[in-house]
């Protein structure tokens, strides 16, 4: 069978702040084979009446994926690496369940096929030891993917962060979110955030 | 073991085991019409339907599979009973007949399953019958040419040795090898030369059960190919080879990937699901203003998480699922603004 490469000591770092809405992520994601060319990333206008500020979204590879637990029919999958795979297309009866239960909003349904498709880390090409297509291409530092030391060095006034709030829910994750350094967690609870 | 067994789902097991074999000895007439040399077989299907209704049981207890379960059975037999037997016809022929959602994946997906799948499901619709003694065949009386099918126990139909029908009926698990035989071919080829099939694949999970297939398609071709062109020499190697694989193929029925066959129907409970949601009010999201799903699944999924042990409720009142996946991503964002801003720099 297929042979991993999985290098364990290398993560993935999101700065959502670093983001200028370039779509560059969104093209290279297009191009990872397990996403049958369609983009998984999400880059959104935040409050495009507002401001001009983009955000760019992975999947977090939560710890407890709610997304695999709200499935009904056991399509969604955590590997012993910790990522949290797309759908499994013998399986997925396209009910949105995972769609709508995702607290980082980030599973996407394709109708048409009856199948949800979501970042899976890039599994061809992280699992051989390379990093995934988005933080090969992101020209502003949004998106990394390397050793932890390796983004202490570059970033020394900000901390990965890995857990979050969500209202009362707790949510831990694999992907890290670069924070005000000191900081350990990110609360999202309805507009009051630290 | 003992203490991860799931006692209902023993319970519902074991009366399906028991009513198939009920069945089988009316069927077959007092086993009368049972042909013992096919008595293998009938074990194997008796434990295959042990465990599939198990594995089902228990997947019904999950609480997301619960609410389809039973908001599908209750939405069908509602008021808009008419509505939704026609849009289940439709979604049975459209989806599970043709699985016209395979072939928008790709069109040589959709091909590949459609011949696969129909070949499978003919050839249990052949076999099975068979094994059970449901279905058996006699001489007429008096002649040497003609056979009368007899379904039941009831004599069904006669037709000649060696016409039309003859060929068909005898040789109708020779077709459904065939059809399996082109579908397992295709999918073979998409699992050894597509580089995201090849990372994510599994050899029990995707491969094996290709190799089944081929080796069940390939002896019970066998089987035909002994008696037309070996004279049946090797007719004790064949039959017992492809008993070996069939067999085999129905002890994994509910462990491996084809238990997928019987959770597919699932769709259709979920297709009415979505369309009484659309007729009902809409969940609109306080981020973009717009609708993205229905309010009952949006409060379905609050109960369906909350039951799972999750608590997405803010606690402002409200809940963070109350969000489309848009409004959630901004509420990250604008969250991991706010903390930027509040350190006193936007990098670092």
């Amino acid at each position: 069978m297929t042979t991993t490469a999985y290098r364990g000591q290398e993560e993935f770092f999101l700065d959502p702040q670093r983001c200028i809405g370039c779509h560059a992520c969104e093209m290279a994601c297009a191009e990872c084979e397990t996403n049958g060319q369609l983009a998984m990333i999400h880059v959104d206008y935040v409050d495009r009446a507002e401001s001009p500020q983009t955000a760019v979204q992975v999947c977090m590879h939560c710890e407890e994926p709610t997304c695999a637990r709200v499935c009904p029919a056991d399509a969604i999958a955590k590997d012993e690496l910790g990522v949290v795979h797309s759908a499994n297309a013998a399986r997925c009866i396209a009910c949105s369940n995972c769609v709508l239960a995702c607290p980082f909003g980030v599973p996407k349904k394709v109708e048409a096929m009856k199948l949800m498709m979501k970042c899976n880390l890039c599994y061809d090409r992280t699992s051989a030891g390379r990093r995934p297509m988005c933080a090969t291409v992101c020209p502003s530092g949004a998106l990394y993917y390397g050793t932890r030391e390796r983004m202490a060095a570059m970033r020394p006034n900000s901390s990965p962060v890995n857990e979050f709030r969500f209202g009362l829910q707790r949510v831990k994750t694999r992907v890290n979110v670069m924070m005000p350094k000191g900081s350990t967690e990110l609360v999202v609870d309805g507009g009051d955030a630290r | 073991m003992l203490s991860t067994l799931n006692i209902r789902a023993l319970g519902w097991a074991l009366l399906a085991s028991a009513l198939l074999a009920a069945s089988v000895v009316a069927g077959s007439r007092n086993l009368q019409n049972f042909d013992g040399a096919l008595a293998a077989y009938l074990f194997a299907t008796l434990f295959a339907a042990f465990g599939i209704v198990y594995r089902y049981a228990v997947w019904l207890q999950r609480p997301p599979t619960r609410l389809y379960w039973r908001a599908g059975w209750r939405l069908l037999f509602s008021r808009r009973f008419p509505a939704y037997l026609a849009e289940l016809l439709r979604r049975l022929v459209d989806e599970l007949a043709l699985q016209r959602f395979i072939w928008k994946r790709s069109a040589k997906r959709g091909l590949a399953h459609v011949l696969l799948a129909w070949g499978c499901l003919s050839a249990f619709a052949i076999t099975i019958p068979l094994v059970f003694g449901w279905i058996h065949f006699t001489l007429r009386a008096g002649t040497i040419d003609v056979y009368e099918a007899h379904l039941l126990g009831f004599h069904a139909f006669d037709f000649p040795l060696g016409g039309f029908v003859a060929l068909n009926l005898f040789h109708a698990l020779n077709w459904s090898s065939v059809l399996v035989l082109l579908g397992v071919f295709g999918f073979l080829r998409r699992r050894i030369t597509d580089a995201g099939q090849i990372a994510t694949q599994t050899f029990e999970m995707d491969l094996m059960p290709l190799v089944l297939l081929v080796l069940i398609s390939v002896t019970g071709l066998g089987l035909t190919w002994d008696y037309e062109l070996m004279q049946g020499r090797a007719h004790a190697f064949m039959a017992i080879s492809h008993a070996i694989t069939v067999i085999l193929f129905l002890l994994w029925l509910p462990f491996g990937k084809f238990f997928h066959v019987f959770q597919r129907p699932a769709q259709l409970g979920v297709a009415l699901y979505q369309r009484e949601g659309e007729a009902g009010a809409q969940a609109v999201c306080p981020h973009t203003g717009e609708a993205f799903a229905s309010r009952m699944h949006v409060e379905d999924l609050k109960q369906v998480t909350s039951e799972l042990g999750y608590d997405y409720r803010l606690t402002g009142g409200g809940s963070h699922l109350d969000l489309s996946p848009q409004g959630k991503r901004a509420a990250l964002a604008k969250a991991h603004l706010a903390a930027r801003n509040e350190s006193g720099a936007f990098f670092g």
